[in-house]
């Protein structure tokens, strides 16, 4: 939790890698301050709705105001697309378990279209910087977010981390959440789209046991299909699956480790992003 | 657990209502949790009480009120119940059907003094 102003951002690892810096603040957080009428030498009991104390009748009262949870999270989404839609860059919201591939994917995506597309990252995980770093090492500028005990990324720690990313304009924003199939799919982040990635290593029916991930995606991606000759993976059992949850869902079978299928994701990403480049360029 | 954000959040709530109206202490704070939302409310009561500790809402009792699920059919535009969110149309079978309501997580009401 960051110290100064008490949100659930930990550390924004800066951008070069060089440690912890604090994030910039240019929203007002309500603070909560600990009050103790007794400590100012009072106790004022006209301080109820009624403006007075009658013995016997109580103050009590039931203040109807039907708040959504979510919108506080919905605003700060809100303002990264916002943010995403006036510098054209097409942000994509990974997600998958631990150990789908997703880094992985992202490493040999970069490698591939960082040539063509301004290109930058933002990693989610509880701890350790290792993806932030493996995703440097092909050149693109990246922040790791580490959550502490935290199990999803929010919109809130997302619009901190873009503070630290130079603004990429006409690009890719690819956001890694937090490996976790669960928690991950309420909180909206401000992203285009969103991919879900799953191993063929796991079970065909995950997409019915975690719902909620596969409900709101845009993209499965069917990991690792170099090891289907290995595995009883059932693929058109997986996808019979996925439809079930989400019949809009699109679907693409693809190896991190050996390149198969990706060239129909790439051109998946580069269509979205292009269509997003002319539709936002003047005078469109 | 991501329940734990959401309790911040009702918290939060809380905490802003605190400022807009006058009140000293949150009796009950009434949740309206949609029974094909995002969150378990056994998760929700069981983080309440360490979230809640030392603010305004600590001490307040944690009401939560399932909302059913109900989606319409795409194919005879009916209202219909939905025990899940991939369930089929109950009466013409089709399998889409479009949730309208027990998606969502809302304050509803605090009872205050």
């Amino acid at each position: 939790m960051c110290t100064v102003c008490g949100c659930q951002t930990s550390i924004a690892a800066s951008e070069s890698g060089a440690g912890p810096t604090h994030h910039v603040h240019d929203h007002a957080h309500p603070h909560e301050a600990a009050h103790d009428h007794a400590a100012h030498g009072l106790l004022d009991f006209g301080r109820g709705s009624a403006g007075l104390e009658i013995a016997g009748l109580s103050q009590e009262r039931t203040i109807r105001i039907e708040r959504d949870i979510l919108a506080k999270n919905d605003a700060y989404a809100g303002r990264n697309r916002a943010r995403f839609q006036a510098g054209q860059v097409f942000a994509i919201n990974l997600l998958s378990s631990p150990g789908s591939g997703k880094t992985a994917l992202l490493v040999r995506t970069i490698t591939a279209l960082q040539g063509r597309w301004p290109i930058a990252v933002i990693e989610g995980d509880q701890q350790t910087s290792n993806d932030a770093e493996r995703i440097r090492a092909t050149g693109v500028r990246a922040v790791q977010i580490n959550t502490g005990k935290g199990c999803h990324l929010d919109a809130h720690m997302v619009g901190h981390a873009l503070d630290h990313l130079p603004p990429v304009k006409a690009g890719l924003l690819f956001i890694e959440n937090v490996g976790n199939l669960v928690c991950p799919a309420a909180f909206d982040l401000g992203e285009a789209a969103r991919v879900v990635v799953l191993s063929v290593t796991e079970g065909e029916d995950k997409p019915l046991k975690y719902p909620d991930m596969f409900a709101f995606a845009d993209l499965m991606l069917l990991n690792k299909s170099d090891l289907l000759p290995h595995l009883d993976f059932d693929v058109g059992a997986c996808m019979e699956a996925v439809l079930r949850v989400n019949p809009r869902i699109q679907i693409l079978t693809v190896s991190a480790r050996t390149g198969e299928g990706l060239a129909a994701f790439y051109d998946w990403i580069e269509g979205r992003a292009a269509a997003l480049s002319s539709a936002g360029a003047p005078g469109d | 657990m991501h329940e734990v954000s959401l309790i911040e959040s009702v918290v939060a709530i809380v905490a802003e209502e605190r400022t807009r109206q006058a009140f000293s202490r949150v009796r009950a704070i009434r949740l309206h949790l949609g029974a094909l939302g995002h969150a378990e409310p056994e998760a929700l009561r069981f983080c309440f009480d360490a979230v809640a500790s030392g603010t305004i809402a600590e001490g307040a009792q944690l009401m939560i009120e399932m909302i059913p699920g109900e989606g319409r059919c795409s194919a005879c535009h009916q209202r219909v119940a939905m025990q899940d969110r991939f369930a089929a149309c109950p009466l013409c079978g089709n399998p889409q059907l479009l949730m309208i309501a027990g998606g969502d997580m809302r304050v509803a009401e605090l009872e205050v003094e």
